[in-house]
């Protein structure tokens, strides 16, 4: 048996090894191993506390595996019959205790998150509180405290706690922003969810979906955009002003015919689709076309391009959307509406 | 005893059809699971063609969702499950010293309702649209509102009926391990791995009735328009959840456990010791099938079921690494001090170990709650479960297929192709599922069609492809090495390995179809080994030579499966059958297949069946015959 100091030095550089390759893998904006706000740095500690002590009991298992196998392979020509050995009640009883203490280790750490991470923060007035609605294949932000209503882009204060009520308004889906936060499910009906987060530094956040929900599951990212509270001030107000229709009028009675029926532009329009006001400004279309000018991958576009992919084709990009094939335009009415649409900016920041 | 009557004998296709026959059934078990574990399999390999790049398009969105729906609900219910049963059908009579098992008509009724549920699931591909709700088939995307095409009703009619089988055949091998262990064999006496299918067999029993159930109020949500599931018709979605996860959970310790046996029957065997701390492997097991009943709720952390359901159930989940912990240990023991040989059921097994291990820590990873926020739903879960379940579960099956090959078959399996298999499937193995840990925790999400370049997955997905590729070459190289071996003699001899301490191992192989002459008896634990090391050549018998009762074969459970499957068909299109005059065309066809089925059990319950005996003179003819 490897005695306390060899094991030591075998098991201090693997766990700074591990360390290192956990420490800042993936993109800040995207990994859980990268937490970039209070409630994921939290996750990623217990993370962290689990991966080592499982660490020492997998390379205890493998160092006696390894151990085993080499020396007592059968050599050629030995026939002997090793002595039969009934068991040991003394390693019995170490490989239950020692187990057992290891899980307290990791079991009490776990018990307290679980409760802290439970916190309501609903009727905390220094939260600001979001409804997240989970559609097929899109998000929806409710801010009550503000009566505004947007989609695929929550924009909050920094460092303020976010309460989050989640439903769905279809199937299951789940609300998750890997570098803020774990996950929580959004169900339909009754079964509604709360969980609470917050975003200290600035930036844009990737959000995904993370229940299947149907052919476009992979599609249905969202962004969380944490801004100085000056900026989210300006952006509350923003958002709430009046939005003229286009200038053109055959544009605009195309808009109106056929877009505001579903979809809601400052006060005009319905309310069961994603809303668009301020469009233009958001860091995708449809969550997954990506608004760049200076495009790299097939999903990225500057704003009008990919508003036009979108209009134009909506089932090509997202299969299974409820917006695939509910209208027909012309070229004149798509150039025109999509034209629109990347001119709907908010200024805020 | 004379007798009067002709005893009926079939051979050939209707041998195979009529069997009551343990051994000819465990060959079946075999054969539709392999054959589904290969449909799986390819399953698998279209699923990691499809993400081998990001916004891929090999697949479209649909069919991508059926292929992951369908590869789980194969691999589980029609692959693994299957295999199992193979190996319990071949091996847990002989180990215990007894002719058949204790219902050798319900054994095959089993069998054939397991293969036409496995094949009415499988024709949804060529009908409209596979199931693809993923293998947990969560409600509403589930329910005919947004899954209006026939794919969920293959699902739950498929596996209901799949799933009498299971519970059939976990019903009989309770009752054969209670009732026909040969004299001598206390329970303490009996060997780990029919001690191992003993547990499984009171897990099927106890959670395989939750399946039903779950299914049967989904059929009545979709075909009869009921709201179990259904919030405006007061039902709840969650429940779904609750009752699927019931069962779920201990599903996975009916895969597990029989693995477990596996490990400790070839580690023994091939060490040439006896399983170190019996009685503690006896009760971990035990403990691990109770456990496996308290744990379902980690499925559902995030579902929203409040801290103290959320803690309870993070230190329940904890608390079965322990017994876990202790199986392994005493394994490592086994061998310690041994005489290890590395034949290729050894690899398979020695390779299960660090494996293993592997998928149990981070399946202890998943039990912290809040911890699991981050995990669920995410490639990390999908890296958890493939280690567990194919470095646990298959790479068992490959150990206990190359242990047992010779004694089901009477050849053993080529030893080179055998450490080639091994080593291409380990190795494609670890690539593809381990860097999938890194990709949950990255930030990709499960079961999704495709996802965005520049997002730091592209390499690790191209990674896992290839080593999806090298499991599917280790699988082609089993096959060609179970074809070439169906081409040698069969002269394997009673105990092939020379190392065999358990009963199963005192008779030829492959086994006569009486299995023994005369009942053993048994005068310790690793009966045939205590036997070898007092001097002796075999077992002494319990009994004098004489007559053997067997069985008689019978077509009805072939025909009962048939009427289960028509009847399916019937349920599921009544929708869209129309009329025929006043009686809906779907309803009466269901009512005729259920009409076949039950004029079948009218017909076995009337029919006096007392089965028929091998003469004394014929014993020696019967030895050597598959």
């Amino acid at each position: 048996m490897m005695n306390r100091w060899q094991l030591g030095k075998r098991l201090a550089p693997l766990m700074a090894m591990m360390m290192l390759v956990l420490a800042a893998c993936g993109r800040e904006d995207l990994s859980a191993l990268n937490p970039q706000g209070p409630v994921a740095e939290e996750q990623f500690g217990l993370m962290k506390l689990a991966i080592t002590i499982m660490s020492l009991v997998v390379i205890i298992v493998f160092a006696l595996t390894f151990y085993v196998i080499i020396r007592y392979r059968r050599r050629k020509g030995d026939n002997k019959v090793p002595k039969q050995v009934e068991g040991n009640h003394k390693l019995e009883i170490i490989w239950t205790v020692i187990p057992i203490i290891l899980l307290v280790i990791l079991g009490v750490p776990t018990v307290q998150s679980v409760f802290n991470l439970s916190k309501d923060y609903s009727n905390d007035p220094d939260a600001v509180q979001v409804i997240v609605t989970s559609h097929q294949y899109w998000w929806e932000f409710e801010y009550p405290q503000y009566g505004i209503k947007t989609a695929q882009e929550m924009i909050i204060p920094a460092g303020k706690t976010i309460s989050i009520s989640t439903k769905s308004a279809d199937v299951k889906h789940s609300f998750w922003i890997p570098a803020l936060a774990g996950k929580i499910d959004s169900n339909a009906a009754s079964n509604e969810n709360k969980m609470y987060f917050s975003a200290p530094k600035t930036g844009v956040y990737l959000g995904k979906c993370a229940e299947l929900c149907g052919p476009s599951h992979g599609l249905m990212d969202f962004k969380v955009k944490s801004v100085d509270s000056a900026s989210f001030d300006r952006w509350v107000a923003a958002i709430q002003e009046p939005v003229a229709l286009p200038s053109d009028p055959a544009v605009a009675a195309a808009f109106e015919s056929k877009c505001l029926s579903c979809h809601a532009v400052g006060d005009k329009g319905g309310p069961a689709f994603p809303n668009l006001t301020g469009i233009g400004s958001r860091a995708s279309v449809g969550g997954i076309l990506v608004n760049t000018d200076d495009p790299e991958y097939s999903n990225e576009g500057s704003v009008y391009d990919n508003l036009y992919r979108w209009i134009k084709d909506p089932e090509a990009v997202k299969p299974g959307n409820l917006m695939s094939d509910a209208y027909d335009l012309t070229e004149q009415e798509l150039q025109g509406i999509s034209q629109y649409l990347s001119e709907l900016t908010l200024e805020y920041e | 005893m004379s007798h009067t009557h002709t005893v009926k004998r079939y051979s050939g296709l209707m041998d195979w059809l009529t069997t009551v026959d343990h051994k000819k059934i465990g060959i079946l078990y075999l054969l539709a699971g392999g054959f589904f574990f290969l449909v799986g399999g390819l399953e698998a390999l279209l699923i990691r063609v499809q993400l081998w790049k990001p916004l891929n398009d090999f697949v479209g969105a649909d069919t991508y969702n059926e292929l992951i729906t369908m590869h789980g609900t194969t691999m589980i219910f029609l692959a693994a499950m299957p295999l199992l049963f193979a190996l319990m059908n071949a091996v847990i009579p002989l180990q215990i010293g007894a002719r058949d098992v204790a219902f050798p008509f319900l054994n095959s009724l089993g069998f054939w309702t397991f293969f036409f549920g496995g094949v009415l699931l499988n024709i949804s591909w060529f009908t409209g649209g596979a199931p693809d709700a993923g293998w947990t088939s969560y409600v509403p995307l589930a329910g005919t509102t947004y899954s209006a095409n026939h794919g969920v009703d293959y699902y739950v009619l498929g596996l209901q009926i799949a799933g009498i089988g299971t519970l059939i055949g976990g019903i009989n091998f309770l009752a054969t391990i209670i009732n026909m262990r040969a004299p001598g064999m206390t329970f303490m006496r009996m060997p780990m791995f029919t001690w191992a299918i003993f547990i499984t067999s009171a897990l099927i029993l106890f959670a395989f009735p939750a399946l039903t159930v779950g299914l049967v109020a989904l059929m009545f949500d979709r075909i009869f328009s009921a709201n179990f599931f259904n919030p405006s018709g007061g039902g709840n979605m969650v429940l779904w959840e609750h009752i699927f996860w019931i069962f779920g959970h201990p599903e996975v310790y009916i895969l597990i456990l029989p693995a477990f046996g596996i490990i400790s029957e070839v580690i023994s065997t091939f060490s040439r010791k006896r399983l170190f701390g019996y009685s503690s492997m006896v009760f971990a097991t035990m403990l691990i099938g109770f456990l496996g009943f308290m744990v379902w709720a980690h499925h559902m952390f995030t579902t929203g079921l409040g801290p103290i359901a959320n803690a309870l159930f993070s230190i329940a989940t904890m608390l079965i690494a322990v017994p876990t912990g202790i199986k392994i240990f005493n394994w490592i023991f086994t061998m310690w001090g041994g005489s290890i040989k590395f034949t290729s059921a050894n690899l398979f097994a020695v390779g299960f170990i660090p494996t293993f291990v592997m998928g149990g820590v981070t399946g202890v990873m998943l039990a912290a709650a809040p911890a699991d926020f981050q995990y669920h739903d995410s490639y990390f879960v999908v890296a958890h479960f493939h280690y567990v379940i194919v470095g646990g579960l298959v790479f068992g099956i490959f150990a206990g297929l190359h242990y047992w090959w010779p004694k089901m078959f009477g050849r053993i399996l080529n030893e080179t192709l055998g450490k080639w298999t091994f080593w291409t499937f380990f190795i494609g193995f670890h690539m593809t599922f381990f860097v999938q840990h890194f990709l949950g925790l990255m930030g990709m999400p499960r079961r999704i069609w495709t996802y965005l370049d520049g997002l730091g997955f592209n390499e690790m997905n191209l990674i896992s492809t290839i080593g999806a590729v090298l499991m599917g070459v280790g699988t082609i190289l089993f096959l060609l090495n179970a074809i070439s071996a169906s081409f040698k003699p069969k002269n394997a001899g009673n105990d092939p390995w020379e190392d065999g301490r358990t009963l199963e191992w005192t008779i030829p192989s492959p086994a006569p179809e009486y299995n023994f002459k005369q009942t053993p008896l048994v005068r310790g634990y690793d009966a045939f080994w205590k036997e070898k090391m007092d001097g002796h050549k075999g077992m002494t018998p319990a009994e004098p030579i004489g007559p053997i009762h067997m069985p008689s074969p019978s077509i009805l459970p072939f025909f009962m499966s048939i009427g289960l499957f028509i009847a399916g068909f019937g349920f599921m299109y009544a929708r869209n059958w129309g009329h025929i005059g006043p009686l809906n065309t779907g309803y009466t066809v269901a009512v005729i297949g259920l009409l076949i089925t039950l004029g079948c059990m009218a017909l076995r319950s009337i029919k006096d069946d007392h089965g028929f005996h091998i003469e004394v003179h014929e014993l020696d003819d019967k030895g050597g015959k598959a």
